[in-house]
């Protein structure tokens, strides 16, 4: 890995990861909430449910772990984001209703109820 | 939708954003940027002016001035200074640091660089509990990619500061989170606190100026560097600036991690943004600052939640514990599980906490048997007091609390157990009473077949007695009694 | 230094920048309570930990109490000492430590001497308010010391002496909240784990939670046993002290009155260990000799420095934390034991008595002698050359027990032939005292010459660790002398590291020496008492008409008719030991 040298450096390495980032907007993106409370409602099996159906399926996608979204009543929490559409969040997502998400929210396109909505402004 | 962003992420900005483990999402979204900035364009004395105009203070509990503490750590001449950030987080129930950790371990260790370079530290020390795995990993990981990238280590940035960072592991006591007690145990010593002055600023770690600071307070100073001071302290009230991070527990329906403005209403944190009490149960009270907090009533409903108010409303902020209770709740009940983890947790080196935790302990447990008498409230109070003025650390100084907050804002349940032996929530089993209704009754002796310690007594068809004295209270008569006679009073 | 003004219950106080509010206010005649704090001034006693909460004060502005012990004085400071609030806390602190206190006093060793008990008794304790579970922890009976952690006030006095002066590390805070107490690690008894029975911790500790193993009784049944000749012997520091058990000037002299007692509570012979004492310099003093002169004809191998051995304590000390060293350190037995050897031996014989059939008590200012006398290697067919060892405290006890009038007791002497001495043996029971001995029995006996100047002032005084090059004809012997183990511990660190210049050192375990010991009526914090026992210990020295050991005429005698010459063959039998290294025999339970 390079060192970073200066603020322009870094600037620069910012901003190509940052169209890195864009690209893979292009796709299906999942975040599983991974944190002490999240794993230990079962968040390692969603997220490993979700990596294999949605390879299983071939369809493009990227699976990324993520720390504490503060839904702790919801565990297992996750963030999807499809192409074109503002990201949303699903708690309670076990393996059953992971499948449900792939099925209905992913594939078939369909609305689906149990949103929970973002509650938080965010700087950045 | 809108009313319900009473929320603003400054702390929490990436957690549940990034990918902890990939530093590169952290740079994506400006992360290191802040230390580049200080270190290619600020010196320590604008850094640290900036950080006291933004008016930050800990979140560790004590709310000190996170500026004026590293003007002061910065003022003390020494060869070796220390930043330690605090992740011991022992307060139960709370878990705001831990989540920051695990879900954006690279903003502490940017803020921890920028404190190390205001105050002229090369080195670093990261105090966590070790019953954090996975903080503690993700911290591994994070410090190695920032070594990698020449985030840590010599001349970052192309300057000439330098500093690396170590992670020393806490076994757990809630006292080692006291600032001198976490220094001691760091050192191989009894994690026992030490009298102040002096203040580790003046001589901490091995005897250096060190500055401890919470990892919260930490996650908000990349933020203020690039925000500016400015931006930052237009959000909150006129002494406590910024947000603040709350593990939101008990019985409102939306438990979890929220962060709020300084200044929000507990009314709004509970009911809007926890989704209010669970099951259409009434609000009785809520313990903000865990174990070293009190209890909040109705009547704070609408303070506005700052460092100040808190205090003067008989609790305070702490680390940002906050358990909601319902007409459930027994608050003598609540404040004894408050005393009993503050007995398990003193050090034990001074006498007041030591022995009088354990006697207001007892006092309680006496009071929630249907035992306590009127001197037992008088003593209560004499004795809450006196700790409170005589410990030597904040955990002692703060134990009694619950005690004196539940006693001030609830005499009548005090009251209640003490003359009429009844717990208003029927949480106090000792003083639970399961009483036929005479004129319910049919003496249908259903109950007496059930009851285990044959209590109950009467003519078949005639009205039926329960003997108090044998009675255990386990509640299978009134599970049984079909005609709903039987009640506990 | 910079001047700070501060106003204290109403009076003003000037002090310097740095004093404590506690210092400050008892300059002005003013005494906050204190119980945990404890300073031994020119020591490295220090123990402050804050933790008793006893000396709490109120301060103008301040949110809480301030423990004046720990609190620095700042300008303009107004402290009150004695407001309701304060006295109230303060009561109501001690009414919590009482509550969790066995109330013994009636039986407590303690009883009359406790730092709890008398400041209860002046905060004018009636009541306990408080009352609840006690805390119970496992005791301990070590052959020297007995630990009853059931009165252990936290106030860590026995810690700070055991690590931070003594650099044993014994004891230390274990456990949390209302479980905490101060033991060994484990709690293991001391016996296994690593102390060195110095008996510092029992010297500061306020209550009876570290007091000496009580012996008393097991000399009352020797001396009513009619078959047993009982024979006693009192170490040079004992007669220094013994004195404040009854109302005496600390330094006050009472060796008369010792003795006296000491025949009315019916010991067959009083006998002194300053004979041993003397006796220990021929057989030291010899062997330090005959290692120099090996040293100066070239010999390579020969181990100098050589360390005296005259301290239990200390020898307890090397086996543990210098097993690598055990052959520096004289092979001469401590005065108590070569008493033990040659009453059982050569005044048996004289008697006509079996060594069964006599009991040797001896009277020490010191605990770990008690260990010392228990110590297997110091016994024939299981026979225990000293039977039982009592120290300045049991005696003062038995003495009251026994009905004498202290005050009214003629003076007397002891008897002979072991109640001999010279100067030299008195001295032995402060630090500097030994070498100083030695000196001036070498120097004759290595020049030929006779000393003139039997003083040697510059080997005397109170510092840790003190040196002097003195002159043996024209040969330099550069002397070392360390009190307390922690500068023993320098010392020895020195030796490691190739540093020491030194022929000989004396060490001695308690601060003082002797004088300082584990077995001492209490000093209570003031150190001032130790140094006019220590003036008390010279002043008998300077009035002995015989000042050098070799010139003792009992210790002539002795080695004319029974051992034959110092060093010699029989003396190695009966006077000298060896040493074990006892690192291995920390037994965790
Ligand atoms: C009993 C006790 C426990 C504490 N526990 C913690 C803790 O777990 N985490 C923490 O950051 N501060 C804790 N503190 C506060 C620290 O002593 C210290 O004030 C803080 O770490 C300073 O950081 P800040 O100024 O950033 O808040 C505790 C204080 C007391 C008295
Ligand atoms: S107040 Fe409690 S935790 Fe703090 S030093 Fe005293 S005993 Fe220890
Ligand atoms: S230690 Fe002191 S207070 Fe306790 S029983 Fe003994 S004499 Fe009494
Ligand atoms: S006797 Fe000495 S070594 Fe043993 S515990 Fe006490 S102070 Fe430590
Ligand atoms: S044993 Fe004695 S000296 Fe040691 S802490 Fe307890 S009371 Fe203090
Ligand atoms: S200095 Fe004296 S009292 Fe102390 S341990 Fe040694 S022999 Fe005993
Ligand atoms: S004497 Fe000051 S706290 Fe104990």
């Amino acid at each position: 890995m390079m060192k970073i040298d200066s603020v322009k450096d870094l600037k620069n390495l910012r901003d190509k990861l940052k169209s890195a980032e864009n690209l893979k907007k292009a796709t299906v993106m999942v975040k599983v909430s991974m944190s002490t409370c999240g794993i230990a409602s079962g968040a390692r099996e969603t997220m490993d449910y979700f990596i294999n159906e949605l390879d299983n399926k071939a369809i493009d996608a990227s699976v990324i772990k993520t720390g504490c979204m503060g839904y702790c009543y919801a565990e297992p929490t996750i963030e999807l984001s499809k192409p074109g559409k503002e990201p949303v969040i699903f708690g309670y997502v076990d393996t059953k209703r992971a499948q449900e998400i792939i099925d209905k929210y992913i594939v078939a396109d369909e609305e689906l109820v149990g949103i929970i909505p973002l509650n938080f402004e965010t700087v950045n | 939708m809108a009313k319900l962003k009473k929320q603003i992420r400054i702390a929490l900005r990436n957690c549940g954003f990034i990918n902890p483990e990939n530093i590169d999402e952290y740079i994506a979204r400006d992360g290191y940027m802040a230390l580049g900035k200080v270190l290619e364009t600020m010196s320590p004395e604008e850094t640290i002016e900036e950080i006291k105009k933004s008016g930050l203070r800990g979140r560790g509990g004590g709310g000190f001035p996170t500026g004026l503490k590293w003007e002061l750590t910065r003022k003390v001449d020494a060869e070796q200074k220390y930043v330690v950030c605090n992740a011991d987080e022992g307060d139960p129930g709370a878990f705001m640091d831990r989540s920051i950790l695990e879900g954006d371990p690279h903003s502490v260790i940017e803020a921890m660089a920028i404190n190390a370079f205001c105050t002229g530290a090369s080195k670093g020390l990261v105090y966590i509990r070790a019953e954090y795995p996975l903080a503690i990993e993700r911290l591994k990981i994070a410090l190695k990619q920032a070594r990698e990238y020449g985030f840590l280590g010599n001349n970052i940035f192309g300057s000439n500061f330098s500093f690396d960072i170590e992670i020393r592991y806490g076994a757990g006591a809630f006292v080692c989170g006291e600032e001198t007690a976490l220094i001691h145990s760091m050192e191989g010593l009894r994690g026992e606190p030490g009298v102040k002055p002096p203040f580790p600023s003046e001589k901490g770690y091995q005897g250096m100026p060190t500055n401890v600071n919470n990892v919260e307070t930490y996650a908000n100073i990349p933020v203020i560097i690039l925000e500016g001071a400015d931006w930052f302290n237009k959000i909150g009230t006129e002494k406590s600036k910024g947000t603040k991070v709350f593990a939101l527990a008990g019985k409102v329906n939306n438990v979890g991690l929220v962060e709020v403005p300084m200044g929000i209403t507990l009314r709004e944190v509970i009911f809007d943004i926890g989704g209010g009490i669970k099951d259409g149960k009434k609000f009785k009270a809520v313990q903000t600052g865990g174990p070293s907090g009190g209890c909040l009533t109705e009547a704070h409903l609408d303070t506005p939640i700052d460092y100040d108010n808190l205090i003067n409303a008989g609790s305070m902020m702490g680390s940002g514990g906050m358990i909601v209770m319902d007409e459930d709740d027994c608050m003598v009940s609540m404040a004894k599980f408050y005393l009993d983890f503050t007995v398990e947790e003193s050090c034990g080196k001074c006498a007041p906490c030591r022995i009088g935790n354990k006697r207001l302990y007892e006092l309680l447990d006496k009071i929630t048997e249907g035992k306590g008498t009127d001197e037992d409230l008088f003593k209560l109070r004499n004795l809450a007091t006196v700790i409170k003025d005589t410990s030597l650390c904040g955990l002692g100084q703060t134990s009694p609390n619950p005690v004196l907050s539940t006693m001030d804002n609830f005499p009548e349940e005090y009251e209640a157990h003490v003359k009429d032996s009844k717990c208003f929530a029927g949480q106090c089993k000792a003083l639970m009473q399961y009483i036929i209704e005479e004129d319910a009754c049919t003496g249908c002796t259903l109950c007496v077949r059930v009851c285990p310690v044959d209590a109950i007594s009467g003519e078949r068809k005639m009205a039926h007695f329960i003997n108090q004295d044998t009675c255990i209270k386990c509640g299978a008569c009134m599970e049984k009694c079909k005609f709903g006679a039987i009640y506990i009073g | 230094m910079d001047k700070i003004k501060l106003t204290i219950d109403d009076t003003q106080v000037v002090v310097e920048k740095g004093t404590t509010v506690l210092d400050a206010a008892k300059s002005v005649g003013i005494d906050i309570p204190t119980l945990c704090y404890l300073k031994l001034e020119d020591t490295a006693f220090e123990n402050t930990p804050g933790g008793c909460r006893m000396c709490v004060v109120e301060v103008d502005g301040r949110r809480n109490l301030a423990p004046s012990c720990k609190t620095p004085c700042d300008d303009g400071m107004l402290v009150k000492t004695h407001t309701p609030r304060v006295v109230n806390a303060r009561r109501t602190v001690m009414e919590l430590i009482l509550s969790d206190h066995p109330f013994e006093c009636l039986v407590c060793t303690k009883s009359g001497k406790c730092d709890l008990q008398t400041l209860a008794q002046d905060l004018g304790i009636r009541e306990i308010h408080y009352e609840g579970e006690k805390s119970t922890y496992k005791g301990d009976e070590s052959p020297g010391i007995v630990r009853e952690p059931e009165k252990c006030i936290m106030c860590r006095r026995c810690e700070t002496a055991c690590n931070d002066v003594q650099t044993v590390g014994t004891l230390s805070a274990l456990y949390r909240g209302f479980g905490s107490i101060v033991a060994p690690a484990f709690e293991m008894d001391l016996d296994h784990s690593n102390c060195t029975f110095c008996g510092q911790c029992v010297s500061v500790c306020p209550t009876g939670a570290l007091i000496e193993r009580d012996n008393t009784w097991k000399v009352i049944e020797a001396i009513m046993n009619p078959k047993k000749t009982v024979v006693v012997q009192t170490a040079p520091a004992v007669r220094a002290a013994l004195g404040e058990e009854f109302g005496y000037d600390a330094g006050t002299l009472v060796t008369g009155k010792m003795v006296t007692a000491l025949r009315k509570i019916g010991f067959d012979y009083v006998f002194d260990t300053d004979f041993a004492a003397d006796l220990t310099i021929m057989e030291e003093g010899t062997e330090l000799l005959g290692r120099l002169n090996k040293y100066l004809k070239g010999d390579k191998e020969v181990k100098l420095p050589m360390l005296t051995s005259c301290c239990p304590g200390w020898v307890n000390f090397f086996e543990y934390h210098f097993p690598d060293m055990l052959d520096i350190p004289s092979t001469a037995k401590s005065p108590q034991q070569m008493f033990g050897a040659i009453a059982k031996s050569y005044f048996a014989e004289q008697l006509n008595i079996k060594r069964e059939d006599m009991v040797v008590v001896s009277v020490m200012p010191c605990l770990a002698k008690k260990y010392e006398a228990a110590r297997p290697e110091f016994a024939v067919n299981g026979d225990p050359d000293v039977n039982v060892s009592i120290t300045t405290r049991e005696l003062a006890q038995m003495i009251k027990s026994a009905n004498l009038n202290f005050d009214a007791l003629k003076d007397d002497d002891f008897d002979r032939p072991l109640g001999e001495s010279t100067g030299a043996g008195v001295i032995f029971g402060t630090t500097g005292g030994v070498i100083e001995a030695a000196v001036r029995s070498a120097y004759e006996l290595h020049t030929g010459k006779n000393l003139e100047k039997v003083d040697f002032h510059e080997l005397r005084g109170f510092d840790g660790i003190r040196s002097a090059t003195i002159d043996f004809d024209g040969l330099p012997i550069n002397i070392g002398i360390a009190h307390g183990l922690g500068n023993a511990r320098k010392l020895l660190e020195e030796i490691q590291e190739g540093k020491s210049q030194f022929h000989a050192i004396e060490i001695m375990a308690c601060p003082g020496g002797c004088i300082g010991g584990g077995g001492q009526p209490y000093h209570h914090g003031d150190i001032g008492i130790l140094k006019k026992r220590q003036k008390a210990i010279y002043q008998e020295d300077a009035g002995k008409p015989i000042r050098k050991s070799h010139e003792n005429p009992y210790i002539q005698k002795l080695y004319k008719e029974y051992l034959g010459e110092p060093c010699g063959e029989k003396s190695h039998e009966l006077l000298h030991t060896n040493y074990f290294d006892k690192k291995k025999k920390i037994v965790i339970e």
